[in-house]
């Protein structure tokens, strides 16, 4: 079982939310996707294991053998690679690894070396593993570090929780994409609203069932629950604006490490998704059958 | 005169960059809002443009097989190092397509297919918009859902905006960034005279902080932190403010936590607009300091 959890907006405790249901569960798979801003860290705690690094690519012209015909800068759709009279610049910040320029080059005069865009830790704690994937400042890239996070899953038979970046564009779609189910968190504001109609989006797009968690109830207005019902979406969970989870939250704390009573919560949330997660495969079976 | 060009980031998402760059907005005078978080952009709910002038978005190019012209040589999946090329052994026939989620746009395929059954397209990846708000000019954006090269989006709207404020004889673009420090942000931040790094007092907000002003340090932008809601952790509020000292970026002040913030949105208005509170008075003078700042 794969879920993701989302939001479009930034702030509305998806970091907190898939931290805590990793927790309630016990045993499971915490990814760290927000590569940018990696936060699941600070809520499990866990004992460091292993760090890799993350390695691209990119072009290095061996300028004794280049005839400075310009295939490459014809072939990059990146301008990350650019021939002048006697010398070829090439922009590594630009590059996507593709490798068309090495590949084309008449006069193999293209090498690949490698370089580090950010890194991927791996650390436990208490049959939690969280794998944080985390881009190296000042790179503009957070996709391939996303997917090699991806490839590095070994899928065993445990629960592996996303926790996915804000926002609805690349890096959230590699997060989502192959997962089993989009459980989004929302708050109920204008702001809350507008961006989960996003999510949704995005969701549908990738066929993934979806529940819903509003965060901070009690605040805004009825926006988000009017947005639910009339898009027929399930309302998994709500959880309270409350100063002290949020005092908890800024001190590191969980939802059930701060409030035991919240396990059970999780838990129950837990079973809702799978369920839920169910008849959506039943339903996609039953219709292939057709 | 030049135009100046103010940023607000964060980093964490959520920490309040844009109710706050809402405020600066409607205190101005004379300046132009550009809403860079194409992604999931807000600004347009408190700001509710008028839009004037509407323009396709074309982002990145994906490969697509033309299954006439295939002869399944497979080059195409060979070359692909972003495993966007599916071979289809249950079709009738077996077929390769192109999956556009994985697909990165960079054209090896095209290049390599000697059958040249594969060509490039260009759909259309959102919309950006020039408007008129009660606040002043404002150029904003919608990318579409799940669509790629924000960054390439927050370029035009960044072009646009100095370009209108130039026109129109305007000081200053204020700029509301999208959360995180990757290619969005980046293009948010190039260039611009000042960085505003919105942050608030929990673990991950100073961790995210640490981010984003490192980013900034590297494209050698002057920082400015604001910590919003610094009462919910007088402690990490005051580990912030020591932050920000040693690494000589500008301390500009603290907002406490104040549900007048939801109330205003509610209502589509900037705090400033919703009442006259010692919260807005105090957004009012770090905003007068910001100005002095970056004149």
């Amino acid at each position: 079982m794969m879920i993701a959890v989302a939001s479009g907006k930034g702030g509305t405790g998806k970091t907190l939310i898939a931290a805590s249901l990793a927790l309630s569960l016990g045993k499971a798979i915490l990814v760290d996707c927000d590569v940018e801003e990696p936060n699941a860290h600070l809520l499990i705690s866990p004992q460091w294991q292993l760090t890799k690094e993350v390695l691209l690519p990119f072009p290095k012209v061996d300028l004794a053998k280049c005839n400075f015909c310009q295939e490459c800068q014809r072939v990059c759709r990146f301008g990350a690679i650019v021939v002048l009279a006697d010398q070829v610049l090439t922009f590594p910040e630009l590059c996507h690894s593709c490798g068309a320029c090495a590949l084309i080059c008449p006069s193999k005069a293209i090498s690949e070396e490698k370089r580090k865009i950010g890194e991927i830790r791996v650390g436990i704690r208490n049959g939690i593993k969280l794998m944080e994937g985390r881009l190296q400042v000042g790179e503009p890239m957070a996709t391939p570090i996303i997917r090699e996070l991806k490839r590095w899953l070994d899928k065993e038979d445990s629960t592996i929780i996303f926790d996915a970046p804000p926002g609805t564009s690349c890096p959230v779609i590699h997060t989502l994409r192959a997962t089993d189910y989009a459980l989004l968190v929302t708050e109920p504001t204008p702001f809350g609203l507008n961006d989960l109609r996003l999510a949704v989006g995005v969701a549908r797009k990738l066929n993934l069932p979806i529940g819903l968690i509003i965060n901070k109830a009690g605040i805004g207005d009825r926006g988000v629950y009017d947005y639910a019902q009339e898009q027929n979406l399930p309302i998994l969970l709500e959880i309270p604006e409350d100063r002290a989870i949020a005092e908890a939250y800024s001190r590191g704390k969980s939802l059930v490490e701060a409030f035991p009573e919240y396990k059970k919560i999780f838990l129950g949330l837990f079973e809702k998704i799978n369920l839920q997660a169910g008849e959506n495969v039943r339903k996609a079976v039953g219709s292939s059958k057709r | 005169m030049s135009v100046k060009q103010l940023a607000v980031v964060s980093g964490k998402g959520g920490t309040g960059k844009t109710s706050l760059a809402a405020c600066f907005a409607a205190l101005g005078p004379g300046l132009l809002i550009a809403d860079c978080d194409v992604d999931a952009a807000n600004l347009h709910l408190i700001a509710s443009p008028m839009i004037l002038k509407k323009q396709d978005f074309y982002g990145g190019a994906k490969a697509e097989i033309d299954p006439e012209l295939c002869q399944r040589l497979g080059i195409c999946r060979e070359v692909c190092r972003f495993d966007a090329v599916i071979f289809e052994a249950a079709a009738q026939p077996v077929r390769y397509r192109i999956d556009p989620i994985a697909c990165d746009g960079c054209g090896s395929c095209v290049e390599f297919c000697v059958s040249r059954a594969i060509k490039m397209i260009q759909p259309k990846a959102g919309e950006w918009y020039r408007s008129e708000t009660r606040f002043g000019p404002m150029v904003h954006a919608r990318l579409g859902i799940g669509d790629e090269n924000s960054g390439k989006l927050v370029s035009m709207v960044r072009k646009a905006s100095l370009k209108l404020a130039d026109e129109k004889g305007l000081k200053m673009v204020l700029i509301d960034g999208p959360p995180g420090i990757g290619c969005p942000v980046i293009a948010s931040l190039t260039g611009v005279d000042y960085a505003l790094a919105v942050t608030e007092p929990t673990m991950s907000g100073i961790h995210d902080l640490k981010r984003i002003s490192e980013l900034c340090r590297h494209f050698f932008i002057p920082v400015g932190v604001v910590i919003n809601k610094f009462d919910l952790n007088p402690l990490i509020s005051e580990e912030i403010k020591k932050f920000a000292e040693t690494n000589h970026y500008d301390f500009i002040g603290r907002i406490p936590y104040d549900p007048d913030f939801t109330r205003a949105m509610v209502q589509g208005k900037s705090l400033m607009e919703f009442n006259s509170s010692p919260v807005s008075n105090t957004i009012s003078e770090m905003w007068e300091y910001i100005k002095n700042l970056i004149k």
